[in-house]
């Protein structure tokens, strides 16, 4: 369950965002729209709470996430939440394999090569296991932040605008994995979006 | 995967932009680190060597060049003394031992020493093999002679004239033929690198070039002759005998052979203030081992001083560097930290992960300047040894050493705080949207 509350964001310059209280009750997956500059990557980093809004509540399943103090809300976050943004960032020195044991290392699950490996057999990406991960191309890279983003089995997985740097192959095929993987880990699927391409896949819509 | 794993990793990965901090370092540190070891093991060497002997009395010229020839066998002797000169030295009540040593020979570079059992005794010496030396000829080899000439017991050798390489030749050979009586075992004092022989064998070695010469007439000792004649002799004691030159001695047949000098220990401390005078108007002189060597560790330590600072200079410049290069890492890594944090990593986590690295650089560093002073100190000891027979210990180690590593490794800590905190207060979102 994710649910909002009278949020708001002021940046320091600008008028403050004031964004539409959003309740998604279930597991199905949900799609933020918008217009670009309308907030939607900030809506985004709120609900993930990687950016302490002005006022108002964010609530994941029982946890208000701004109850929590700083350290609290990075566990959280690490063990619950997974997000994928736009373009992908990884940690350079490490390979591909590497990239995703992190995620399980950092939070404190064990560290199950498998299981990294057979995520990365569900991508088609396991050939490149050891590759360092800048070899990657741009939509194998998104496929990997998916894979690092489920990993660790969280509760919350949220996109910011996943696709709007990929062809139509590559979207289809990321807009599948998302699906299927976010099924296999029993997770909420959050989209933040204007690309369109996702009108067809996501009937659950909160416009902003 | 774990911190230290994900921090060597990001060292190695960006090894272009650290390399000149690491080596900065290492150099810096590896150059102090074998300046303390230089210090250590040659206070070490000295006071070994010095070992109780208060004075030395030997020829006119350089009281240090008396002391570093005669104590540690490391320059040329200033000359000749006469024995029967030097009895109203050696035999003042003052003095409580006197230790003769006669040389001028070498084999293959090894100098050869005339002296008595005392010399071998006062440095505790133990033999290996063999026994004493007794007769002329005899000789009883330093552990580390035998160990580079391969001489054994019972093997003879020929000496040759002088002290130096350059006289190893035909015409330097005086073709006396010793005998290795006996081997001592290591002792890490000057010993190891000497041949010891009565100094009897020294006088006689040398008597073919002395007949040559006309004979000195004996006028030191016209006096103590007159005395003799008309009193037995006497041996007088009490303070006011110390005051007094030795004029009552019984003449003895050695009188007239020379001494390089004889080390010497007194029995009270009013030798150091009577025998000076007793000696002014001769060609002898005393010197006082401990006064000579603190002088040349003066004059030494400064030098050492000198490159330390440059060193520690080198060290600031290479903590500075750690700092610059981290901060500039970080700048590139912003976005690497941001997701890290993203995927749950902890404020202190991403702290402590750059701490890491700059610990790691300078245990790197640390590392390659152990390697790298040991190198130093044995191309020194090599030179070293193939111009005295000294050496250095590359593996021996010191706690000031192990003092500058710790001070490093906190200097390297405080380097990299600063970017260790902004990765701490970093604001991710910020960040990720590359405001």
């Amino acid at each position: 369950m994710l649910q909002t509350q009278s949020l708001k964001y002021q940046y320091p310059s600008g008028k403050p965002l004031v964004f539409p209280d959003i309740h998604f009750p279930d597991e199905q997956p949900a799609l933020i729209l918008g217009e670009s500059g309308c907030g939607k990557t900030t809506l985004l980093h709120l609900l993930a709470g990687l950016r302490t809004p002005t006022s108002g509540n964010v609530i994941l399943g029982q946890t208000n996430l701004y109850s929590l103090t700083t350290s609290e809300r990075d566990v959280f976050r690490g063990k619950n939440i997974g997000v994928v943004f736009q373009t992908a960032h990884f940690i350079p020195s490490l390979s591909v394999l590497e990239n995703i044991m992190m995620s399980l290392y950092l939070n404190g699950k064990v560290q199950d090569e498998n299981k990294a490996k057979d995520f990365l057999n569900l991508v088609n990406l396991f050939h490149k296991a050891f590759q360092p991960i800048g070899s990657l191309s741009v939509g194998e890279q998104q496929r990997i932040a998916i894979v690092r983003s489920i990993i660790h089995e969280p509760q919350w997985i949220f996109a910011d605008e996943p696709t709007s740097a990929l062809d139509n192959k590559n979207t289809d095929q990321v807009i599948h994995l998302f699906m299927e993987m976010t099924k296999t880990v029993n997770a909420q699927l959050i989209v933040v979006t204007h690309d369109n391409r996702w009108d067809n896949v996501i009937a659950n819509k909160v416009q902003l | 995967m774990n911190l230290i794993k994900l921090a060597l990793k990001n060292i190695k990965y960006q090894w272009l932009d650290t390399m000149l901090s690491v080596i900065l370092l290492a150099f810096g540190l590896g150059t102090v680190s074998m300046l303390i070891l230089v210090e250590k093991q040659t206070a070490e060497q000295f006071n070994k060597n010095i070992k109780d002997i208060d004075m030395v009395l030997g020829a006119k010229g350089s009281p240090l060049q008396l002391i570093l020839a005669n104590v540690y066998h490391v320059d040329a002797p200033t000359g000749n003394i006469k024995v029967g000169d030097a009895r109203m030295v050696t035999e003042n009540p003052t003095i409580e031992r006197a230790i003769p040593l006669a040389y001028g020979d070498n084999f293959e570079q090894w100098r050869i020493v005339g002296t008595d059992q005392g010399y071998p005794d006062h440095y505790e010496m133990k033999l290996s093999q063999g026994q004493n030396f007794q007769s002329d000829y005899d000789a009883c080899i330093g552990a580390d002679v035998a160990k580079v000439t391969g001489l054994k017991l019972g093997d003879p050798f020929l000496s040759t004239h002088g002290l130096d390489q350059s006289e190893n030749d035909e015409e330097h050979a005086h073709h006396h033929n010793y005998t290795v009586v006996g081997i001592y075992e290591p002792s890490g004092t000057v010993i190891d690198k000497l041949i010891l022989t009565p100094v009897s064998t020294v006088w006689h070695a040398h008597e073919d070039q002395e007949v040559e010469k006309p004979a000195e007439p004996d006028t030191t000792l016209t006096v103590e002759k007159i005395v003799i004649k008309n009193n037995p002799p006497t041996i007088r004691k009490g303070p006011l005998m110390m005051l007094r030159p030795a004029k009552e001695r019984v003449a003895s047949p050695n009188d007239n052979k020379e001494v390089t000098a004889y080390l010497l220990k007194k029995r009270t401390p009013m030798a150091q203030m009577i025998l000076p005078n007793l000696i002014k108007e001769t060609n002898m002189q005393l010197a006082l081992p401990a006064i000579e060597i603190n002088r040349l560790s003066e004059n030494f330590g400064l030098g050492m001083d000198t490159i330390k600072a440059i060193a520690l200079v080198i060290i600031a410049l290479s903590f500075i560097s750690i700092f610059i290069s981290l901060f500039n890492a970080l700048r590139k890594r912003k976005k690497e930290i941001a997701i890290m944090r993203t995927m749950g990593a902890t404020r202190i986590k991403v702290f402590c992960l750059i701490q890491l690295e700059g610990l790691l650089l300078v245990i790197i560093g640390g590392a390659l300047a152990w390697g790298l002073s040991r190198i130093g100190l044995s191309i020194l000891s090599q030179q070293l040894n193939n111009n005295f027979h000294y050496t250095f210990n590359i593996k021996d180690g010191s706690l000031e050493e192990l003092y500058l590593f710790g001070a490093a490794i906190l200097a390297g800590m405080i380097a990299c705080w600063i970017p260790a905190y902004q990765a701490y207060k970093m604001d991710i979102s910020k960040t990720l949207s590359n405001e």
